[in-house]
């Protein structure tokens, strides 16, 4: 996913003097556009979310009424959930209910969607960030210098690692990393969020318990969070690390191919101000795009990864509320996920626009 | 056509890499051949081929190969470690791991095979007609790609076989339902950078229409980038099915899909090691091989960043 | 790889420079427990059916009649009521409560309060109501038939039930007794404080709520004025871990002192490891057979006897479900009054075959719903295996729990495999279940009723011998019908009762007196100590 959206709207002509005031209206009206078009994807996506509710033979009733309830229980509860009404009537109720803020209460914890949200997507957020952040540290830095020594002892290594950070199912390397790192030599904190002794000690600030500990100033809950994030956020991170290293590496080879590196090196400047001056400095853009869209995915919650570190993040929210046909909470739990991915798109186009010499 | 290789004096290879071919098929295959040099040279990706040649010899032979049934169970003799017996051990229900991955083989190549076949398919014609029509038809295109781009993949795929039922089949719709609008993007692009070209205005001029412009002038051209992005996606497409498999929405019992074996062998991962690692092991050399394939396919096929 | 993640990790690791205390063991006077908690959708006692949220409200809450975690044997005991008496016509049993006691919110226990729970059980009508309406109480008429005067309370029943079935229902969770002033102050509109209670608490039992975070944990702090006696373990915290081998990893690490769904391979790895202990309940929940009387070759009952010895009992609880699972063939739990020792059936290839044979039953498919659990499929997979050999063939579709519970009510599993858990300590809880469905059309809708969704037509004098179960007062009698009817269910019912379940519990060696509830009720942790 190299291509952005930018494509669509063609090469952005170079203002001329008198075209500004035609340019600055145009501008208006293609954020006007992305507005517009932004909104009309996450409708797009409710819709599809709601639809796939409706279709899925999964009664959310009984998740309510459970095994045992009466015909009558069971119907008082479906006329209760509102689902004797035609489905366009659901789904605008639904839509006007949104739109005030109001995602509905899921029927899987009892407890009103927004709340569960606010609950669980920290988790994610906190693990997906800590993991990205590994993954472009470690990523970029291999990625470049892998470029710069095409077919060097590291443009090898960093393919093997990449190649095989691809073809490792994760909850097997989960489960092997937590008996070893946890079970065996003792050295980070096992699946949980945090120790037991700190549950629920530091005062709610974020729902991210790295920050919320340092805002409270608790070093040791600080730590102890940060034993346990540590291995589920390098598994993560080694796998947004194979695929980061492997964009960057393409990205660089077609830069240091160009002409004006050439040009660089013929003028005699050094190796180093080549890659790191004028390369990456140009391969950045379309690396913040492949950044984005990384960090984006892991957002969407690694369930597995979730599953195995018993980490309490929205992945696992969505899938089991999914498969309990607890559509309120898929719904909510969707429109975050597909709002961030959306925003990420959406700013990585604008970091293109500030960023590219050529739209200034 | 008319001339026959082996009736000149030149050799084969000398034939297939003449800088003045003679006929189109000539050069066409003089390409090919290039291209197959090139990639011999890949150590890496010789040797993914080489995996992936010896897992369809697996798969078309299966029966033949495998020890024991894949099916029979002995609980008794649940469990047991790798032995002469057994050599990659017997599972939870006593059944040899190693005919079990063996019959798995036809499974996982199906699964990858159709996958990888539908979702670019999908993405081609969206991402082209996107392109090549542009205007109306490409936002509303692009604005349903984007909708499934922004959608939790596994939720999609999980919601859709959780519809239609579990079964491989489904599984397979549901991975190129979730698949395709990545390769729709990069069809999209690949479009917008020749629709302008010298030679589809001098079909157009020739009359092509709309059409057949887009099946014989636009499609070959996306079609090699499409391919180094299936190649790569190989791997993926094996461990997204392994994920819907350990979640139980794969293949059914008793058969011997990969995934599923590794959830069954999940329970028994500590002390029972074996059980889950070998068909993880496969699963890994197979997402390698396919890998090692698509990275040497890239240099062959993707004429960006491939020769320096 | 190795020599790749290993650096990074172990550089990252020593950083930490080892945290400390977070690897000690478990605080002397807090409780930790792993567990899989991410059923709870409410803990409401007149709304909770679910088995981790019962676990919460039994120790949140007290009943009129509780068990004795230290003697399960001896059955219900007076808790929050001192005594009862029946009236001479057996329509009517009055409560005398217990006085100085006090609810969490320091307001005292009163017969009102009792009476009022009771009511608001019926009036709301959630799933779990069935436990008391079935004493004949309606939303109309219970302010009648459940009343209180001083520190007395009187049920008034339709039936002159026996006095064991009215006392073991009122053991159920469902008939916990909440605060009715606190919950009053919270309630909305005619939700008699439903939604407040979702998520709060105002019982009077052991423990008080600290916290309830869905999927995540539930935590408990003493209650310091518990009549019993404030419990020695100030704090419970209930984690949720849904991998069994995490649970395992964090009891040999010390960082819980129980681990709760232990697969029978953790199990046996635990047992032998130092300072850890496993302990053994039987629970109430059977594994059974469903065969489906609409699928006309299950209807067979050649095809039905066959079935019974299609099950490799010994083989499958010798392994897979060894430690996890006991064979047991009759439809009440062993621990219930009325329980039937003998196990009839063994596993006869052979036998089955030749059943077959002489009915001239040549073969056939059967496709049927599973639902995803581990040991379900296992056991779907060795009969499956076993079918095979006498020529039957069963194509297995996995489903998640809900798809096919939504499909077994609605009378479409052919066979189904799973669990069926008692709701409430008494005999009837199966009997009337598996052994009782008065209308057998689709039209009747009895989807509660096990042997509705199996389309089994129970034979009208089983029927009638379960209803007449309820009325016998003399236990010993009581106890021999149960037995007779499941006798008779042995010998005819295509639902096939095959194993029952056991609680492995993993444990510190230090913790004392644990108690999973057994067969009749669920987990306690009042008595529960740490020793040395």
């Amino acid at each position: 996913m190299i291509d952005t959206n930018t494509g669509g709207q063609g090469p952005i002509p170079p203002a001329s003097a008198p075209d500004r005031r035609a340019a600055r209206k145009r501008r208006l009206r293609s954020i006007a556009g992305t507005v517009l078009s932004l909104a009309l994807t996450l409708l797009g996506l409710l819709l599809v979310t709601f639809i796939i509710g409706r279709v899925m033979p999964i009664d959310p009733v009984l998740k309510v009424v459970g095994d045992r309830a009466t015909q009558a229980q069971y119907d008082a509860a479906y006329q209760a959930m509102g689902l004797d009404q035609p489905l366009v009537v659901q789904f605008f109720r639904y839509l006007t209910e949104v739109l005030t803020g109001d995602f509905g209460r899921s029927i899987s914890t009892g407890q009103p969607v927004i709340e569960d949200i606010k609950r669980v997507f920290p988790a994610t957020l906190e693990l997906a960030t800590l993991g990205t952040l590994i993954g472009v540290s470690i990523g970029v830095p291999l990625g470049v210098i892998a470029a710069a020594r095409r077919g060097g002892i590291i443009d090898q290594v960093a393919r093997v690692v990449a190649l095989v950070g691809y073809s490792m199912p994760i909850f097997w390397l989960g489960l092997m990393g937590l008996l070893l790192f946890y079970g065996i030599l003792g050295w980070v904190g096992g699946p949980g969020r945090q120790g037991i002794i700190y549950d629920g000690m530091v005062p709610h600030v974020t729902g991210m318990i790295l920050v919320d500990s340092l805002i409270a100033g608790d070093w040791g809950a600080f730590r102890d969070a940060f034993s346990h994030i540590i291995l589920p956020a390098s598994l993560l991170g080694y796998f947004s690390l194979a695929y980061i290293s492997r964009m960057t590496r393409s990205f660089m080879l077609e830069q240091l191919s160009a002409e004006y590196i050439t040009t660089g090196r013929v003028k005699g400047l050094s190796e180093r101000a080549v890659i790191w001056r004028h390369a990456f400095r140009n391969i950045s853009i379309p690396l913040v795009t492949v950044i984005a869209l990384s960090f984006g995915s892991l957002l969407e919650g690694s369930v597995l990864t979730e599953i195995i570190f018993s980490w309490p993040g929205l992945g696992q929210y969505i899938t089991k509320t999914l498969l309990a046909g607890d559509m309120n909470a898929v719904l909510g739990g969707t429109v975050v996920v597909g709002t961030c991915f959306i925003g990420l798109n959406l700013l990585s186009d604008l970091l293109y626009r500030v960023l590219d010499p050529r739209s200034k | 056509m008319s001339e026959s290789p082996i009736t000149r004096p030149q050799s084969r290879r000398e034939w297939l890499l003449s800088d003045a071919p003679q006929t189109r098929r000539q050069a066409r295959l003089g390409a090919i051949y290039q291209g197959w040099l090139t990639f011999r040279a890949n150590k890496l990706a010789m040797f993914g081929l080489i995996i992936l040649i010896l897992l369809i010899f697996m798969a078309v032979f299966a029966p033949w190969l495998a020890p024991q049934s894949p099916f029979a169970q002995n609980l008794a003799g649940r469990l047991q470690p790798p032995s002469a017996e057994h050599w990659l051990g017997t599972d939870a229900l006593g059944r040899d791991i190693l005919s079990r991955l063996i019959h798995g083989s036809r499974i996982t190549l199906f699964i990858v095979g159709t996958v990888a076949l539908i979702a670019p398919i999908i993405g081609l014609f969206i991402g082209t007609v996107a392109g090549f029509a542009g205007g109306w038809v490409d936002q509303v295109l692009m604005r349903i790609t984007d909708i499934f781009l922004a959608f939790p993949k596994l939720i999609l795929a999980l919601a859709f076989v959780a519809a239609l039922g579990p079964s491989i089949g489904n599984a397979v719709l549901a991975l190129a339902l979730t698949a395709w609008p990545p390769y729709a993007r990069l069809a999209r692009a690949e479009t917008l950078t020749i629709r302008h070209a010298d030679y589809i205005a001098a079909a157009r001029l020739q009359g092509a229409g709309p059409l057949r412009l887009l099946i014989r002038h636009i499609w070959p051209l996306c079609i090699s980038s499409l391919i180094v992005r299936v190649a790569l996606d190989m791997a993926g497409i094996i461990l997204s099915a392994a994920g819907l498999g350990f979640l139980g929405l794969g293949a059914q019992p008793p058969m011997p899909e990969w995934g599923a074996m590794i959830s069954d062998g999940r329970v028994y991962i500590l002390d029972h090691w074996w059980v889950a690692a070998m068909p993880g092991l496969a699963i890994f050399i197979v997402s390698l091989a396919f890998n090692l394939l698509g990275d040497g396919l890239r240099d062959v096929l993707d004429p960006k960043g491939a020769k320096e | 790889m190795k020599h790749l993640l290993t650096p990074r990790a172990i550089l990252l690791a020593s950083a930490l420079a080892i945290a400390p205390a977070a690897y000690a063991e478990t605080p002397a006077d807090t409780l930790v427990i792993a567990a899989t908690i991410d059923d709870i959708i409410s803990l409401d006692p007149a709304q909770t059916f679910e088995f981790s949220g019962n676990d919460v409200n039994r120790n949140t809450y007290d009943r009129l009649v509780d068990f004795d975690p230290l003697d399960m044997e001896a059955g219900f005991k007076p808790s929050l009521a001192e005594s009862w008496e029946m009236s001479e016509d057996g329509m009517s049993i009055t409560f005398t409560m217990r006085e100085g006691v006090t609810f969490h919110s320091g307001n005292p226990v009163r017969a009102e309060d009792a009476a009022w729970s009771l009511q608001r059980v019926v009036k709301l009508n959630k799933t779990p109501a069935f436990i008391l309406t079935q004493f004949g109480f309606t939303p109309e008429n219970v302010e009648e038939k459940i009343t209180f005067d001083g520190n007395k309370l009187t049920l008034n029943l339709d039936k002159a039930y026996a006095q064991s079935f009215i006392l073991n229902c009122l053991t159920a969770m469902v008939a916990s007794v909440v605060d009715k002033e606190t919950v009053m102050a919270n309630a909305e509109g005619e939700d008699f404080g439903n939604t407040w209670l979702n998520t709060n608490e105002a019982g009077s039992g052991a423990f008080e709520l600290a916290a309830w975070r869905p999927n995540e944990a539930v935590q408990l702090i003493a209650y310091e004025d518990y009549w019993r006696g404030a419990s020695e373990m100030k704090r419970v915290v209930v984690r949720n871990v849904p991998e069994s081998s995490a649970q395992r990893l964090l009891l040999e690490q010390g960082d819980i002192d129980a681990a709760r769904d232990l697969t029978p391979t953790d199990v046996e790895a635990l047992s032998e490891a130092e300072g850890i202990k496993i302990q053994n309940e039987p629970r109430g929940r059977i594994l059974y057979m469903g065969l489906n009387q609409k699928d006309e070759l299950l209807s067979n009952p050649a095809v039905i006897e066959a079935m019974k010895y299609l099950v490799d009992y010994e083989g499958i609880t010798n392994s897979f479900l060894k430690g996890m699972f006991v064979t047991h063939q009759s439809f009440l739990p062993q621990g219930y009054l009325g329980e039937l020792k003998e196990n009839p059936w063994t596993y006869d290839v052979e036998k089955a075959k030749q059943i077959l044979a002489d009915a001239g039953i040549e073969g056939g498919t059967v496709t049927t719903k599973i639902r995803d659990l581990r040991e379900y499929i296992d056991v779907a997979q060795t009969l499956q295996g076993a079918m095979a050999e006498v020529g039957l063939t069963l194509e297995i579709e996995q489903m998640t729990g809900a798809q096919v519970l939504d499909a077994y009510r609605a009378r479409e599993v052919p066979i189904f495999l799973g669990e069926w858990g008692p709701d409430y300590s008494d005999p009837n809880t199966n009997a009337a279940t598996f052994a009782y469905n008065p209308d057998n059309s689709d039209e009747a809708k009895a989807t509660g009723l096990l042997a509705w969704r199996n389309a089994y037509a129970v034979p009208t004098e089983m029927g009638e011998a379960t209803e007449a179960a309820t009325l016998e007062q003399d236990s010993e009698k009581r106890g021999q019908m149960y037995r007779d009817i499941q006798k008779q269910y042995q010998a005819e019912a295509p639902i096939i009762p095959l194993f029952q379940r056991i609680a492995n519990t993993g444990l510190q060696e230090n913790v004392q007196n644990w108690n999973t509830g057994g067969a009749v009720t669920s987990v306690m942790y009042h008595q529960v100590t740490k020793g040395e």
